[in-house]
């Protein structure tokens, strides 16, 4: 599949964003953020602004954005209308626990705090299920592609807000401790689906999908057009296979594992101003990762249309 | 709306049976979809660089050729593609905006594209690439089944087809029913073997394709030598032996 960069750029700015609302609505509530009004009030606007920025970007993607609130209508079958839906829906707890803790109102932020993490976990477990529900694509319609968004979402959250509260003078040793956590987690759990999918059988063979394996094996002699067309680009992109084991690797030690490391060392910091240090290089090299995995996600997703073509 | 229509029981399919073993791949139902289309109700189908380098644009039917088999088996064997109007249509159900939908009085897959905000979404879940992406609309485009063809008062009746079954020059291309073991296609159906693309995918398509036929396998054995007739035997006199000899 063609790595669209609106759409990984919208993946990933809008998973940190939620992540980062997921930790602060739940670590507020239950008193385990030790941060400022307005530091709290600086990392709610931080992740709005992320998450809007991403929200933007994935229109880009759409032949015809003006009509995008159409897409609010589907939520019965549709993962990316319930996605539209769940993402608008997050703004409003998330505004309100804004106000409410400009208004001194804390019990009302937190209730409004929590809801809103419970908005920005679905609308991250929606967007992974937009991917997990297409079946021609078997490296999507994997388990694991909705574990590995959520995750990761909550890893990117953490290494977002580590930093932050170092900066601010703060503790950072509760969502530092969490970018350890995730970042190992999500580093198991891509290991794991990375093995999947290079040992999977595939979903179809080019004799299922033309009817002639009764007759034989099957390949394609003549292709219907000498020329590309919109589903070979779209479809048939695939990275070569040596980049793909070099940049797995890059994502799961740089972009995973070392921010994680990182976070550990921030843990036995003197002071904020020298944990912000491995922190700050800790949210680099994780959003440098975030990326390179959503455009291997897509690059090394196969479609059952290059059956046609190629015939595997 | 784009949950998929409830099936009533006798629900009528309308749908193409492709006869894998008389189309001779001469791309005729590609050439006419793609003219007819053009100016039918999903105008224009965009061509980019048409007359350089790089030409291509969006066709709903698309004729691929492959070999099936080796040795004495094996067949070339041309397989046009184009959208199966499948019952579980996947790429109905996942449009955000109910331009993707199933028209629940003959089973038609439509793109209704004045709703359509070409998030491609639909291309991606259709495991057959029956879908392309109209770049310069920016609205997604798939085959029509004719549909401004088959109820169109306006053109002799016998024309109410799908521009590629009318114009198939080896009648390999069959237009009706499926929905009705009765109809002319469905009894094709069962006579010929046809079959679905890609059942593991469960999306239920609706066309159906005819397997080719079985070679005819000229029987083994050592070639016999024919025998002289009277008339190759140009001596007269070993033609008398011949006629003797025969006798």
């Amino acid at each position: 599949m063609k790595p669209a960069g609106s759409i990984v750029f919208f993946t990933v700015a809008s998973g940190a964003g939620y992540g980062l609302l997921v930790w602060l609505g739940l670590l507020a509530g239950t008193g385990l953020l030790r941060i400022t009004v307005g530091g709290l009030l600086l990392a709610q606007g931080l992740a709005l602004a992320l998450v809007t920025a991403g929200l933007c970007s994935s229109l880009l993607h759409l032949g015809h954005a003006e009509r995008a609130w159409r897409a609010l209508s589907q939520w019965r079958s549709s993962w990316l209308s319930r996605e539209g839906v769940a993402a608008v829906l997050t703004y409003l707890p998330v505004l309100g626990a804004a106000a409410a803790v400009y208004a001194g109102a804390y019990p009302l932020a937190v209730a409004l705090g929590v809801m809103g993490a419970v908005c920005a976990l679905a609308t991250v477990y929606c967007t992974s299920m937009i991917y997990a529900s297409l079946k021609p694509i078997k490296e999507w319609s994997h388990p694991l592609v909705p574990a590995g968004y959520v995750v990761l979402a909550l890893f990117s959250g953490a290494a977002l807000l580590a930093p932050l509260l170092a900066l601010l003078g703060g503790d950072s040793g509760m969502p530092a401790l969490q970018v350890l956590i995730f970042g190992a987690l999500a580093a198991g759990l891509k290991w794991q689906y990375w093995r999947s999918i290079d040992t999977a059988r595939p979903l179809a063979t080019l004799e299922s999908a033309t009817g002639l394996g009764r007759i034989g094996a099957t390949k394609p002699l003549d292709p219907p057009h000498t020329q590309s067309n919109y589903l070979m680009r779209e479809m048939g992109f695939r990275v070569a296979r040596k980049h793909a084991n070099k940049l797995r690797a890059l994502t799961l030690w740089g972009g995973l594992l070392a921010p994680a490391g990182l976070a550990a060392l921030s843990l036995g910091a003197a002071s904020p101003m020298v944990a912000a240090l491995p922190l700050v290089l800790g949210l680099l090299l994780a959003v440098a990762g975030m990326l390179l995995e959503r455009w291997l996600m897509f690059a090394e997703a196969t479609h059952t249309v290059t059956l046609y073509y190629r015939g595997n | 709306m784009t949950c998929l229509p409830a099936s009533q029981p006798g629900q009528k399919k309308l749908g193409l049976v492709i006869d894998l073993d008389t189309c001779v791949g001469c791309q005729a139902c590609a050439t006419n979809c793609k003219e007819w289309n053009t100016s039918g109700m999903s105008a224009p189908l965009p061509d980019f660089n048409a007359y350089s380098a790089g030409a291509e644009g969006v066709w709903f039917n698309r004729v691929h050729s492959f070999e099936a088999g080796v040795g004495a088996a094996g067949k070339t064997v041309h397989f046009p593609r184009s959208c199966l109007h499948c019952d579980n249509a996947a790429c109905v159900t996942v449009c955000p905006t109910g331009a993707s939908y199933k028209r629940a009085e003959d089973g038609i897959v439509l793109v209704d594209a004045d709703k359509c905000i070409g998030c491609q979404l639909c291309a991606w879940s259709c495991a057959y690439g029956a879908r392309e992406f109209d770049e310069d609309a920016g609205v997604m485009k798939k085959c029509t089944l004719c549909v401004d063809r088959i109820y169109n008062e306006n053109i002799p009746e016998a024309q109410r087809k799908p521009a590629c079954v009318v114009t198939c020059p080896t009648g390999a291309r069959h237009f009706g029913d499926l929905g009705d073991p009765e109809s002319d296609v469905s009894k094709l159906v069962a006579a010929r073997d046809g079959y679905a693309l890609m059942p593991e995918l469960d999306y239920q398509p609706v066309n159906r394709y005819l397997p080719p036929r079985a070679h005819v396998v000229p029987e083994q054995g050592k070639p016999v030598e024919d025998a002289p007739t009277p008339m190759d035997i140009k001596s007269g006199l070993l033609r008398w032996m011949d006629k003797v000899l025969t006798r």
